[in-house]
């Protein structure tokens, strides 16, 4: 039996009924690691030893039957694991190891499961391709030419090749929905405030969420339902009581109302994409469900406005970084000999070695934004911007249980094709929408391309109605096979 | 006559004294070796998120309602980026939009009707310190100050005088003090204060260019730099030229300003709403609950102190200077009827006791009733004045009635006549010497003659009896 083929429900069984060990299971994906990772660069960190001891102790000593008991999970670079290696796959943070564990790390740890590693991203999430990872691009599983997406890239490509069973990744305008469509699982952003985000390196706060990328639905509620709750620790995590997604999974879903955004569907989107979303959403009025088309008329606003508020919210989240404490620190440098003050050379050398050009961009773009003079223009703009975009689906929510749109407008592009910043951006143009509003969104299959490269079908939510999605779903993940 | 008139505005930074910092459990004690009070919030590592301390929110409403500010009805955070090394995140978490307090004013001595304007009262988080090495090569970080949480008072360019700006810190500070949510202690830093500054022609309605003023580590300081600072624009002004825009150092040593920075440098924060912190209510209830819980506050204090005892404008202010004092004199009242004589025995007694024994006030053990008792003591001539300051130095840190005191220590004042007839005796035959001095005309003679009196007597000889009796036989013997 190859372990590395089953989900973690099928797993969980094996494990308490003691027919396999968290070791044996644990065993299976480092040596798949070591088998196809030189290919895929999934990982940007793994400690297969003590990843074992760990696996051996829950073994000898452990509940094997908690939730997550002997189960392993990949953990995205941007997620702080104590003493471990945490650096948004950035060079500005080599070297850092976080004295404390994320919220979502304990969870994981209470109900059972065993950390992997740590997985690559774009550098600070900024990328929809991990190219701007200081450890190289990740390797699409389907056709190592192209990209994983991003920027949970390597998260995505893990769960894609088997390497892992499930992953964590963070997502702030798509970065787990768009690698896992174009790697071929599911990915799941939950609600704003429904996970907590203490322990997870911030991008732009008011978008970050941490989700699970899985192999099926059932496993995305699954561990969907371990990282949910109320944390003390996170002033805007939320209090919503969680219900257990995963047993409350179900098919049925005659009756519900699906609204087809008219915005999502515009020129520009592979036609086989579109042809896959729409013989799904046949396939849903088959089952009972009503299907409409609708408008979300301020969605073209959507991408102006989060390239406004992602990087003014990154510019200060990254400001830290500057060589005092922890992290990459450069005293000085040629370029500098006209700055007198030492402390001012050492923050730029610091920060101009430490930083990648995308991650520089960004923080310039909301340097510019929220300075006095533009943040007006700018920043206070987009700020009404995103409300509008919000109420475009609370009032659509009025209406539809759920909306249904493609994950991203093409599958998995080339490594290196896209080398305008404008169009990686529009990798984004559909995930980005469920980040402003702070809704709930999933990705799972939709079939392939012609040349098979996998494609994603997004299903959104209202707020903490994870259910109803995750339902739409499993149906649509079942109507698949 | 001055051509120019200053106008002052004051910006003043305060520790709550809160037992844990503003956006995590650590502790905010003084003193502590550098960085022993942080935790990865407060050292701002990559990943960690601020939660709000409810006492110290909590705190702030209730200094911008002693402050008679328009509270806000829901307050947010603002993020102010800088670059400094004491400041781990190079952002500070303040109030720019919604500060917790608005369109305040607080009366001062000779402005009680027209008292300064305060512009706000908002919270923030303070930074760390920077140690620098003597050679100057090398700075150390120290973050244990960093995430204490602070309110900043900013007032309106609303103060005419260096001796107002003193008057108008003084009486925040007691102000600050009555509410119970500050030390304000300027040697520790709890209490900070930059000046902002500037001159116009007398009568003029604009205002002239400001200066702003920093590095003052006392009231006096803030007073002393001010006037400075006057002296220095006024002579720019009167030949001609332009006072530019800038920041100044207080130099208390060479009692002058020195510029820091000029206007070019001034940052662009670039404030933006935190999104790590959510929207926080300010109920009407809750407004109200901390508005019925204010104390009464050192002017209204000093005015009815005025009033009700017939207290000078001078004692009013000694007394609720200090709000244990204020209110151990109002509880000494109900037991001794002279509210002149208790203010004296307080403000000059027994804060002096107090001091010498190294007592903080608020942890006496000496009752009011027996401070009054005390005092009824001397009323009735059962003690001198001079034992009742004796008793509190023996008293102060016990819970002992001073009649059962005085008994058993024998210290009941010598008023019977023959009594101390006696004791002259002995102390003239004893010192027969003074006597024979006196009598040669040595009028000194006479005074340590009461003083052996006194000795004899444990002090509790009633002395103006002694002085009159000594008087008396020792003329009446001259006389013979």
């Amino acid at each position: 039996m190859d372990l590395t083929r089953l989900t973690a429900f099928q797993l969980r069984d094996l494990i308490s009924s003691g027919k396999i060990t968290a070791k044996e299971t644990t065993k299976a994906y480092l040596d798949k690691i070591t088998v196809t990772d030189k290919n895929i660069n999934a990982y940007v960190f793994i400690d297969p030893e003590k990843t074992l001891k760990k696996a051996t102790e829950l073994d000898k000593k452990g509940n094997l039957n908690l939730k997550l008991a002997g189960l392993p999970i990949a953990i995205k670079d941007n997620i702080c694991v104590k003493d471990e290696p945490t650096t948004c796959s950035s060079n500005i943070l080599s070297g850092f190891k976080p004295p404390y564990d994320a919220t979502v790390i304990e969870l994981l740890e209470k109900n059972g499961a065993i950390l992997l590693g740590k997985t690559n991203m774009d550098e600070f999430a900024f990328g929809s391709s991990c190219e701007t990872s200081c450890y190289g691009v990740t390797k699409n599983p389907y056709d190592a030419t192209r990209v994983p997406g991003g920027s949970s890239g390597g998260s995505a490509a893990a769960v894609g090749s088997e390497e892992a069973l499930w992953a964590l990744g963070s997502d702030t305008g798509g970065s787990i929905r768009q690698p896992a469509s174009l790697c071929n699982v599911v990915g799941l952003k939950p609600t704003y405030g429904r996970v907590s985000r203490y322990g997870l390196i911030a991008f732009a706060s008011s978008l970050d969420q941490i989700g699970p990328l899985t192999r099926d639905v059932k496993d995305a509620a699954l561990l969907l339902e371990v990282l949910s709750g109320f944390d003390p620790k996170d002033s805007t995590s939320s209090e919503e009581t969680v219900p257990e997604f995963s047993k409350k999974l179900t098919h049925e879903i005659k009756g519900i109302k699906i609204g087809v955004p008219e915005e999502y569907f515009s020129e520009g989107i592979d036609s086989k994409i579109k042809e896959r979303i729409e013989f799904i959403l046949g396939q849903l009025k088959k089952e009972g469900a009503k299907v409409e088309r609708m408008n979300l008329p301020h969605t073209e606003y959507a991408i102006s406005c989060y390239y406004i508020i992602a990087p003014s919210e990154a510019s200060s989240n990254l400001a830290r970084y500057d060589g005092v404490q922890y992290g990459l620190r450069v005293a000085d440098n040629q370029l500098l000999k006209n700055v007198k003050n030492p402390m001012i050379r050492m923050y730029l050398a610091t920060r101009s070695a430490g930083f990648g050009a995308e991650a520089k961009r960004r923080m310039l773009l909301g340097t510019y934004s929220l300075s006095s003079g533009y943040y007006e223009a700018y920043y206070l703009r987009a700020a009404k911007v995103r409300t509008l975009i919000k109420n475009d689906f609370q009032e659509a929510f009025k209406k539809y249980d759920c909306i249904i749109s493609p994950t991203t407008p093409a599958a998995a592009f080339r490594i290196g094709e896209k080398t305008d910043p404008l169009q990686m951006y529009l990798s984004d143009i559909f995930t980005i929408p469920a980040n402003l509003a702070g809704i709930p969104a999933i990705s799972v299959s939709a079939g392939t391309t012609q040349n098979n490269l996998p494609i994603g079908i997004q299903i959104m939510a209202d707020f903490f109605q994870e259910q109803k999605m995750l339902n739409t779903a499993y149906l649509i993940e079942k109507l698949q096979k | 006559m001055n051509k120019f008139e200053p106008v002052i505005g004051l910006e003043i930074h305060i520790h709550l004294s809160t037992e844990s910092k503003i956006f995590c459990s650590c502790s905010t004690k003084f003193g502590n070796s550098p960085n022993s009070l942080t935790c990865p919030i407060c050292l701002g590592l990559p990943g960690v998120l601020p939660v709000l301390n409810k006492k110290a929110f909590h705190y702030a409403i209730k200094s911008s309602l002693a402050l008679n500010c328009q509270v806000s009805e829901s307050i947010t955070f603002d993020r102010k980026n800088y670059y400094y090394p004491d400041l781990p995140k190079n952002y500070q978490i303040s109030q720019y939009g919604t500060p917790v307090g608005r369109n305040g004013f607080l009366k001062i001595k000779n402005r009680s009707s027209n008292p300064v304007k305060i512009n706000r009262v908002h919270m923030e988080e303070d930074a760390g310190k920077l140690i620098h090495d003597q050679n100057g090569k090398i700075s150390f970080v120290d973050l244990n100050r960093t995430g204490i949480p602070l309110i900043e008072i900013v007032t309106e360019p609303d103060i005419y005088s260096p001796d107002e700006a003193y008057d108008f810190l003084q009486e925040l500070k007691i102000t600050i003090l009555y509410l119970e949510i500050a030390d304000c202690n300027m040697e520790e830093g709890s209490l900070r204060c930059d000046a902002n500054i500037s001159l116009r022609k007398a009568g003029d309605k604009k205002l002239g260019t400001k200066i702003e003023l920093k590095n003052m580590n006392t009231f006096k300081g803030i007073r002393q730099a001010l006037e400075y600072e006057i002296q220095r624009q006024t002579i720019l002004l009167e030949e001609g030229e332009k006072v530019t825009h800038q920041t100044r150092l207080w130099d208390p040593l060479k009692q002058k300003t020195t510029s820091m920075r000029s206007k070019e440098d001034i940052h662009d924060y670039r404030y933006f709403p935190d999104p790590d912190l959510l929207t926080y209510e300010i109920s009407n209830k809750m407004r109200n609950k901390f508005k019925d819980e204010l104390p009464e506050l050192p002017m209204a204090k000093r005015e009815r102190f005025k009033k009700d005892y017939f207290l000078s404008e001078y004692d009013a202010d000694l007394l609720v200077r200090d709000k244990f004092i204020a209110s151990y004199f109002e509880e000494t009242l109900k037991f001794h009827i002279n509210p002149k004589a208790v203010c004296n025995f307080l403000t000059s007694d027994m804060v002096g006791v107090a001091h010498e024994k190294k007592i903080k006030l608020s942890n006496i053990k000496l009752t009011p009733k027996n401070c009054g008792k005390i005092l009824n003591l001397v009323k009735e001539g059962l003690i001198s004045i001079k034992t009742a300051k004796e008793l509190l130095f023996d008293l102060l840190n016990y819970d002992i009635d001073p009649e059962k005191y005085i008994e058993e220590k024998n210290l009941k004042q010598m008023n019977e006549t023959s009594e101390i007839k006696n004791v002259i005796e002995t102390a003239c035959k004893e010192n027969s010497q003074a006597v024979t001095d006196y009598k040669n005309g040595k009028n000194s003679a006479l005074k340590f003659l009461v003083g052996q009196v006194m000795r004899l007597t444990k002090g509790t000889a009633n002395p103006a009896m002694v002085n009159k009796l000594l008087n008396e036989k020792l003329n009446k013997e001259e006389g013979k």
